[in-house]
């Protein structure tokens, strides 16, 4: 547990990812509580408002329907967290279980496996995505596990890398010795010991799939309206892109902020898990 | 090379047959009067009445030949289809490269000659949010002030409407015109990206030992950077830009189908909508081997510039 207190204190002292941290916080409250924050339904149509510059009764006005913009963006939000945890935890899922039996087994189902890695790097992402949804419904559960099942790749090399060290270090052994199955070698004694370059691998791709899925609605083969996600406002932001720079300019700053508040996360667990960066500063 | 190849064929073929229902009942699901007799010649046709092995070594066969059947929109060769195409993106994609490459290396290797001043700091804000930004929403906003607001850009497609009543120069103009927004939309996170990346390892460099005996011996800074440091620093770099051709192919569904440029991305777009599986297919196999060559080239420069590789031939 001590070591836990060190990186929540390494983790501290960089302010900006502190910054990301609170914000991502205010995020998590602003989804669950988006019935009681939104000012208005974000689905209810008002023919008299619409395309109405920000205002104090809209204050960050309204799409070519008459809703409200704002409580569109704060509705999005729900969207944009479930996609990014979800998508990464299939992603989390898949990568670990690949990596570490590659790692563990090594030889030729090493060789397979990674081979399987580069075939499915080799492909540019979106056009795999774009492909995975064509012959699948577009929704917020198929973009979910596609985001998921072409984003693993990372994660099970970092994985395989880990298992490659560890397993030649005494503590495996000594289980070995003790006729630990392999099973609960790889999975209680070798990968909690794996999982810090998969935190930030985490934390840095649900940025990714928030980025992925806003691309996706926007090009209306994510969440389709009039369910509200920052990628699908956006649409309608260039649908009406000669008269209405606000619905342009508002969900796309929501998707920057929050991006960018989980970069921020993942660089400073990056810096605040790296134990090389440690030594410089026992005291 | 061969077995990624065959790899990547299977991964598409796979990725195609998850499809429910097949090409016939895309085609015929439109119609009612359809009979099944008429359903299984259709079937017969494409094949689809054979075992999923011999189906796929079919597929194979001809995709040796390049291949991929007609398009179900159309009707015409998936092939010229694609390969029509193929220069505009390959343009757009090879002048954000230089781009990229023109303004990343500076700004890196600048931001860790000078690790820690006001232009580092402000180097490493504009990475974070480059790397933050939705291309996308990076384009409506140029669109709107370049194009809307002071209306001196074109926002969509890569030639004016006139453009047979221009003289070769205007044409030239106006294609550049045209190009500006999407190229600097492309370049933008490759930009943020390659910055980054230049700057850690030219810091790097600079920490070495012949760094060190370089100054020892009295040689003029900028002689040190740029002749000494720089030259190391630049053989990672080389490989990054191999490796993100896949991240630039796929990137340009987005960009030019908001910009409205009938490249590869915008096709493949408008394939996934219509269900054009043979097409997808094509441009998804495609897609990849242009990824390998892109990291084949990283290779050979790699060996290019690294004379440590020279040596071992």
């Amino acid at each position: 547990m001590r070591l836990i207190s060190i990186i929540f204190r390494r983790f501290l002292r960089n302010k900006l990812s502190v910054i990301g941290a609170l914000i991502i916080v205010a995020l998590f409250i602003i989804a669950v509580f988006a019935p009681i924050i939104s000012p208005y339904d974000p689905t209810s149509i008002d023919v008299y408002n619409v395309l109405s510059p920000p205002s104090k009764e809209h204050i960050l006005g309204t799409d070519e329907l008459g809703r409200d913009l704002l409580s569109r963006i704060i509705w999005g939000s729900r969207v944009s967290l479930k996609v990014g945890f979800i998508a990464v935890g299939i992603a989390i899922v898949i990568g670990v279980f690949i990596g570490s039996i590659a790692g563990f087994y090594g030889g030729k189902i090493d060789g397979i496996l990674m081979r399987f890695v580069d075939v499915m790097l080799a492909f540019p992402t979106f056009f795999l995505i774009l492909a995975v949804i064509s012959v699948l419904e577009p929704n917020i559960y198929t973009i979910m596990v596609v985001i998921g099942i072409t984003g693993w790749m990372d994660v099970a090399r970092l994985v395989r890398a880990e298992f490659f060290t560890l397993k030649e270090r005494d503590f495996v052994y000594a289980a070995k010795a003790l006729g630990v199955s392999n099973l609960r070698l790889m999975f209680r004694h070798i990968l909690p010991n794996a999982l810090s370059p998969v935190f930030v691998a985490a934390t840095f791709g649900i940025a990714g799939a928030i980025l992925t899925e806003s691309g996706l609605s926007f090009l209306g083969l994510g969440i389709q309206p009039p369910e509200p996600s920052w990628g699908n406002i956006l649409t309608s932001g260039k649908d009406n892109i000669e008269v209405a720079w606000w619905l342009s300019l508002f969900p796309g700053l929501a998707i920057l902020i929050t991006v960018l508040s989980y970069n921020l996360v993942g660089e400073g667990l990056r810096d605040a898990l790296d134990p090389r960066l440690w030594e410089a500063e026992e005291d | 090379m061969i077995p990624l190849l065959f790899g990547i064929t299977l991964v598409t073929f796979v990725v195609i047959h998850l499809a429910p229902g097949n090409p016939v009942e895309v085609q015929t699901e439109m119609s009612l009067k359809v009979t099944a007799q008429a359903k299984e010649n259709l079937k017969r046709l494409y094949g689809l009445d054979k075992p999923l092995h011999v189906q796929y070594i079919d597929w194979l066969r001809r995709f040796v030949k390049f291949d991929f059947g007609k398009s179900f929109v159309d009707g015409r060769k998936v092939i010229d289809k694609i390969v029509e195409r193929i220069p505009v993106t390959l343009s757009i994609n090879i002048l954000s490269m230089i781009l990229i490459f023109i303004v990343a290396i500076p700004i890196g290797v600048l931001s860790a000659t000078k690790q820690y001043s006001l232009f580092d700091k402000l180097t490493t804000v504009f990475v974070f949010i480059g790397f933050s930004t939705p291309t996308f929403w990076l384009a409506l906003l140029l669109m709107i002030l370049f194009g809307v607001n002071m209306g001196i850009l074109p926002i969509s497609g890569i030639q004016s409407l006139d453009v047979s009543g221009m003289s070769f120069t205007e044409r030239i103009i106006d294609y550049a015109k045209h190009l500006i927004l999407p190229v600097s939309v492309s370049a933008f996170g490759g930009i943020a990206g390659l910055s980054r990346y230049s700057r850690s390892s030219m810091l790097e460099v600079i920490r070495q030992d012949y760094i060190r005996t370089a100054r020892a011996k009295g040689l003029p800074e900028s002689k040190i950077i740029f002749k000494h440091a720089l030259r190391n620093a630049l053989m990672p770099i080389v490989t990054i830009l191999g490796l993100s051709v896949p991240g630039l192919i796929g990137g340009g569904v987005i960009f030019e189908t908001i910009f409205a440029i009938p490249g590869m991305g915008q096709l493949f777009y408008s394939s996934t909508m219509s269900r054009d599986y043979p097409t997808i297919m094509g441009i998804l196999v495609i897609g990849a081997i242009l990824t390998l060559i892109g990291n084949l080239i990283a290779d050979i420069t790699y060996a290019l510039v690294d004379p440590r590789l020279r040596k071992k031939r």
